[in-house]
């Protein structure tokens, strides 16, 4: 899939996304609502294929982020889906795992650092941090000390 | 009433002085059989991530430098690549050959620490120990351009701290030249050698489908035939300029992982060599002052597979999200694809294809609660080379001890 390929086939999710933004050839961010990201990223990994790296996580002060990184190794282009959590409070969003093995790691390492609740998630027990550390304490958190 | 079933469990790890991190597999058996695997990591986490949000941008490549012993080049050079992306600064072209010299030697040191550990562990020493005597120099070449035989610190935003001396450029060659002919006679002396084609070819199979699924990098990917590679594929540093190929093998299994891992010995060789011989003139650094707000990603290939690294900037000094993603990180949740069904005496190998830092397979035990039998570490190593001597004496092969070399 050649770059002009991809940018025709990301369109056709667009209904899905607040926003697109194209840094370079090499650059694709995809802005979605935590509600879509699970069908944006099924679109991405089944039906472009595209190769899953990892997840980021961000705790962006008004709202979580979660950052889906994917590779089309063909081009060399990464595309990123960036969903927005919006409830402070009880962040949730639907997990990937289920379509992504890939992601079942991340997406427990996630919940410990930022106390994301990731639905439907096979399998979501602790994975980074110990088994002594204190519930609700969530270490990437903007108000855990540095 | 549903009736409970004692399954006997296999532990192995997590500790182990020679690992850099520590892992936990328990193994879920049948007889010899693996029905199940369960890994825990984590034992060594130390919060880089959170670490580095405390370090000012150009402190951080120090930092990331010690997210793997082995791999302290192709950290820093993923990070400062993602930095260099916010900015929009491209280092010099002598900066850029320089980091493909440091990141080819790197990958040499790294395959061929694989290639003995490897032979060690299927009772194969005379292999562990040519590949190590040929590591040797490639530590003293590396010590030579950056001063230490691991921890190089040589990139930073905007290029290198430190250029390689022209002076020093004939010894690489000849060094390199050296260690070319010694590597063809090594994967020769390996790849032809029935007994090693018996003991690996079909154990730890990893299919294409389910690489696809654990998106797993590196030789792990192209040993099952998914011939992805960042050099090529979104080629950084100079290897746009460069003249390889991707080495891959569709087979899968462990024999694969080993193909590809000595050949691309020979080709990162090929590399470096060339690297050194178009070493461009001019400075290796161009002053970068300020990181402006933005998001950048960098990726470079180490050698065990893609490393991946996500930086976000506020305008300030420090970094305010920085995601590392080791490529152990993918390749190691694919133990569920290659070792279920796998003989207890193929687990040690089959874990180590991946080339994860495996050494954990030290505190292995098998408790079998019907008969009792506690297996130890040293008598699963001794299962895994009794496999390899009985092969050896099917085939015919003469008994060579260490002590005849």
């Amino acid at each position: 899939m050649n770059q002009e390929e991809l940018d025709n086939r990301l369109a056709e999710i667009s209904d899905k996304l607040i926003d697109t933004q194209r840094i370079s050839d090499r650059r694709v961010f995809l802005l979605c609502e935590s509600e879509n990201s699970f069908a944006v990223n099924k679109f991405l990994f089944q039906d472009l294929a595209l190769r899953f790296i990892i997840a980021t996580g961000i705790d962006s002060d008004s709202c979580f982020e979660v950052l889906y990184h994917y590779s089309n190794d063909e081009t060399g282009c990464i595309v990123t889906v960036k969903a927005f959590i919006r409830d402070r409070e009880n962040p949730s969003i639907e997990s990937i795992t289920p379509i992504l093995p890939a992601a079942e790691w991340i997406e427990r390492e996630m919940r410990d650092i930022l106390g994301i609740d990731f639905i439907n998630h096979p399998n979501l027990r602790r994975l980074i941090l110990s088994d002594d550390w204190p519930e609700g304490v969530y270490p990437l958190r903007k108000e855990v000390k540095k | 009433m549903k009736k409970s079933v004692r399954k006997p469990i296999l532990a192995v790890g997590p500790f182990h002085p020679l690992q850099e991190e520590m892992e936990f597999f328990q193994l879920t058996i049948d007889g010899e059989i693996v029905t199940d695997i369960d890994v825990r990591i984590s034992y060594n986490h130390r919060g880089i991530e959170k670490l580095s949000e405390t370090l000012q941008f150009d402190q951080v490549p120090f930092l990331v430098s010690r997210v793997c012993g082995i791999c302290s080049a192709s950290h820093p050079l993923a990070y400062v690549q993602a930095v260099e992306e916010i900015v929009g600064v491209t280092p010099p072209d002598r900066a850029l050959y320089v980091r493909v010299i440091i990141n080819e030697l790197e990958r040499i040191h790294s395959h061929l620490l694989w290639v003995g550990l490897a032979g060690h562990f299927i009772g194969y020493d005379t292999v562990f120990m040519w590949a190590w005597k040929y590591r040797e120099p490639v530590l003293d070449l590396l010590e030579k351009i950056t001063g230490n035989r691991n921890n190089y610190g040589n990139v930073k935003v905007g290029g290198c701290r430190e250029d390689i001396p022209n002076e020093i450029i004939p010894t690489l060659l000849k060094e390199l030249d050296f260690l070319g002919k010694k590597m063809d006679m090594l994967t020769k002396a390996v790849l032809d050698d029935p007994i090693l084609h018996a003991r690996l070819k079909g154990v730890g199979v990893l299919s294409k489908e389910d690489a696809i699924a654990y998106a797993v990098t590196g030789p792990t990917a192209r040993g099952s035939g998914i011939a992805i590679d960042v050099r090529r594929d979104e080629p950084y540093a100079a290897y746009g300029d460069l003249d390889w190929n991707v080495i891959s093998q569709p087979e899968g299994d462990v024999f694969a992982k080993a193909v590809v891992r000595l050949l691309e010995i020979s080709e990162a060789i090929k590399m470096a060599k060339e690297a050194i011989k178009k070493l461009p003139d001019g400075p290796v650094a161009v002053d970068v002052k300020e990181i402006p707000p933005g998001e950048g990603c960098g990726h470079a290939e180490a050698p065990r597979g893609e490393t991946f690294h996500y930086v976000r900037s506020d305008g300030g000094n420090r970094p305010v999200r920085h995601k590392i993603r080791a490529p152990s990180y993918v390749n190691v949740p694919s133990f569920r694809a290659s070792c279920i069904g796998q003989h207890i005496a193929d687990v040690t190998i089959t874990l180590a294809a991946v080339d994860p830092c495996y050494s954990c397979t030290e505190r292995m035990a098998v408790m079998d609660s019907r008969s009792n039998v506690i297996l130890d570490y040293e008598s699963l190593l001794r299962l895994s080379r009794e496999k390899t001597a009985k092969i050896k004496k099917e085939i015919g092969a003469p008994e060579l001890k260490l002590e005849d070399l």
